[in-house]
């Protein structure tokens, strides 16, 4: 580590609790903002994801060295962390550290953006089944039904392990494809009782085309299990990329990803347990964060009181 | 709708969610670039000559449709198939690895529900104090570990450095085929507490969390107050009026325990050489083999579902309330 990305990092960290704090103290004249900022542990993982954002986004500056560059074979192989080698080096003499970094990219990419697709479609299922009932909802949800008896990562491993070597989007969309459906349970759920009520009525009544009925009336007013099963959602995706990546049918070598990070590390993890445990732990972190996050946005967005 | 008729319609229901998988998991895996021999993902098959000879005695030459209706058949018979890598009915293949799994999945379960509900109790009734506090962090983080990480972990602390248990494997390989007695069930116990601890602390600190704030969320209801009010000793208030009512949506979460069980196992099962299911699946994927991946995810898909028709059957004998409804609107209560 040279003094540079001891800065680059520093900054970082500064960046990611000020931008806590802003947000907080703007959020503070908001009840409902009040109210998430006031579970500590959420506020904390808050801040935990801007950190780890700024320096998936920064990775060049924080990164020491290349993170695919097999720096001394011979002499750096499997070298124990030291302040060179924050993080210590894989069996491929690759810094640890500049891994970890350079795959949050590949990692929280994969977890957002996999997260983004099953989500909306989730919800866009969920409202079209809620909304129109009668046949339009038995054939959706029984189409989710045989979704959810689906063992997922058998239909991933097959998916990926069989199609080998899948770009990037494509192993986004095939997680994509198989997240989505407690999702659309959920919103269903909620449009189901949203829609019977008087300001839905209203608006039908008053003339709103269905499109405006879902989009501006219904789906607003679901608005806090979306972003509850989104913020889990990426955990999960992120999970879920991490154990397909672990079984060598993921992110493709040398590209790092945590996931395939832990998968190149464990066959070494007795004597050089570090480049196994750091991504493992970066994946924890990210995905405790993101569970904080999801339960602070549950009190915060759930107007039932917190019992005493 | 009465009991019986809801209960038959469930029971088809699941049938044919059931054979919507197989079809699925038929479809894909048959459309999948490679065949079981030859140069993609044909493995130790690689001579043409026994390449030709595999596709005829399968029929892998006929079109898919043809060979789905004769998969159908056979299925009907009660036919599994015979596996091409294994070289031996997929029936016995999967007879061999599911008492494993089962063991592995029962271990955990009991782990998962005992450690989980205990927590989760006791952390609703210090709620906010420091105990509970203490104990959230700690589920949270659990919580959110990856199972073969944790996994990898325990590996390296209990079975390297402590070597307190084996590293893997199901049985000790030396005594334990032989020799059938008291030695080997408890050796059987000792190979099964870290993969089965794995999921088992994964999943308790997913039922704590769950089930404290089922407990909470009773805490508020009238009854409980009215109870409270009356003079109801605080033990009885809780294990009486808020277990026993939280435990309705607990049964839900039973429900939904299998699908984390079984992707679980596929991992685990791999890590730690235990010889069950899952591995077998991840296997069966890897060398295409057709019958195999179709029988293992029916097999998989029959548990999901057996699953949650279980739980809603539990859920109607435990809450009459719920007795009356339509499938449809349970749904909606459970979801």
């Amino acid at each position: 580590m040279t003094l540079g990305t001891w800065l680059a990092l520093f900054v970082a960290l500064v960046v990611a609790a000020e931008l806590v704090r802003a947000l907080r103290h703007r959020g503070l004249r908001q009840e409902r903002w009040r109210r998430f900022f006031r579970h500590r542990t959420a506020s904390w993982g808050l801040g935990i994801l801007a950190f780890l954002v700024i320096i998936a986004l920064a990775a060049p500056l924080i990164a020491p060295f290349d993170p695919n560059k097999q720096l001394d074979i011979i002499h750096l192989k499997n070298h124990p962390p030291s302040w060179t080698f924050l993080l210590g080096t894989d069996v491929l003499s690759r810094d640890v550290w500049s891994r970890v970094v350079f795959g949050a990219r590949v990692s929280l990419g994969i977890g957002a953006l996999g997260a983004l697709v099953a989500v909306s479609l989730g919800t866009l299922v969920g409202a079209v089944a809620g909304y129109y009932q009668r046949w339009i909802d038995a054939v959706l949800m029984r189409g989710v039904d045989v979704g959810l008896a689906l063992p997922r990562i058998f239909i991933l491993l097959m998916a990926v392990a069989l199609w080998d070597g899948l770009p990037f989007a494509a192993l986004v969309i095939a997680i994509g494809l198989t997240s989505w459906f407690g999702t659309s349970r959920l919103v269903r759920a909620e449009v189901l009782s949203l829609r019977q009520r008087d300001f839905v009525v209203a608006a039908r009544a008053l003339g709103a085309d269905t499109a405006r009925v879902i989009f501006r009336h219904v789906l607003p007013n679901a608005a806090a299990p979306i972003i509850v099963s989104a913020a889990l959602g990426v955990g999960n995706v992120l999970l879920l990329e991490a154990a397909l990546s672990f079984l060598g049918i993921g992110i493709k070598p040398p590209d790092a990803s945590w996931g395939n990070m832990i998968a190149d590390g464990a066959p070494s993890i007795y004597t050089a347990p570090w480049s196994t445990l750091f991504p493992g732990l970066a994946i924890s972190l990210v995905v405790m964060s993101l569970n904080a996050v999801a339960d602070g946005v549950r009190d915060a967005l759930d107007p039932r009181e917190e019992p005493a | 709708m009465t009991g019986a008729a809801w209960l038959l319609r469930r029971l088809v229901a699941s049938v044919a969610i059931i054979f919507a998988v197989v079809t699925f998991v038929f479809i894909l895996i048959h459309l999948a670039p490679g065949k079981p021999c030859g140069p993609i993902g044909g493995g130790e098959y690689q001579d043409p000559i026994v390449c030709a000879q595999l596709v005829q005695q399968f029929g892998l030459n006929q079109s898919i449709p043809e060979q789905y209706w004769l998969y159908l058949v056979a299925l009907a018979h009660g036919n599994f198939g015979y596996s091409f890598s294994l070289h031996r009915p997929v029936r016995d293949a999967i007879a061999d690895t599911i008492p494993f799994t089962l063991q592995l999945a029962g271990a955990a379960l009991l782990l998962d529900f005992l450690l989980g509900l205990g927590l989760g109790i006791y952390q609703a009734v210090r709620v906010n104090r420091l105990p509970d506090v203490v104990i959230g962090n700690v589920t949270l983080f659990i919580y959110s570990l990856p199972t073969f990480w944790l996994a990898l972990l325990l590996l390296l602390v209990f079975g390297e450095k402590l070597r307190w248990f084996p590293v893997g494997g199901a049985s000790d390989p030396i005594f334990c085929p032989l020799v059938s007695s008291l030695y080997c069930v408890a050796d059987r116990l000792w190979h099964i507490v870290l993969p089965a601890a794995t999921l088992g602390l994964v999943g308790a600190a997913g039922t704590a969390r769950f089930q404290r704030a089922a407990m909470l969320e009773v805490a508020t209801q009238d009854y409980v107050r009215t109870a409270r009010a009356k003079g109801v000793p605080e033990r009885r208030v809780v294990l009486r009026h808020q277990l026993r009512n939280a435990l309705l949506s607990f049964i839900t979460r039973f429900g939904l325990a299998f699908p984390f069980l079984l992707t679980g196992a596929v991992l685990i099962e791999t890590i730690f050489a235990w010889p069950g299911m899952g591995r077998l699946a991840f296997d069966s994927i890897l060398s295409r083999d057709y019958p195999l991946v179709t029988a293992t995810a029916l097999i998989a898909s029959t548990v999901v579902v057996t699953g949650n028709l279980l739980a809603d059957i539990l859920l109607g004998v435990a809450d009459p309330r719920l007795r009356v409804r339509t499938s449809a609107e349970v749904e909606v209560l459970t979801a």
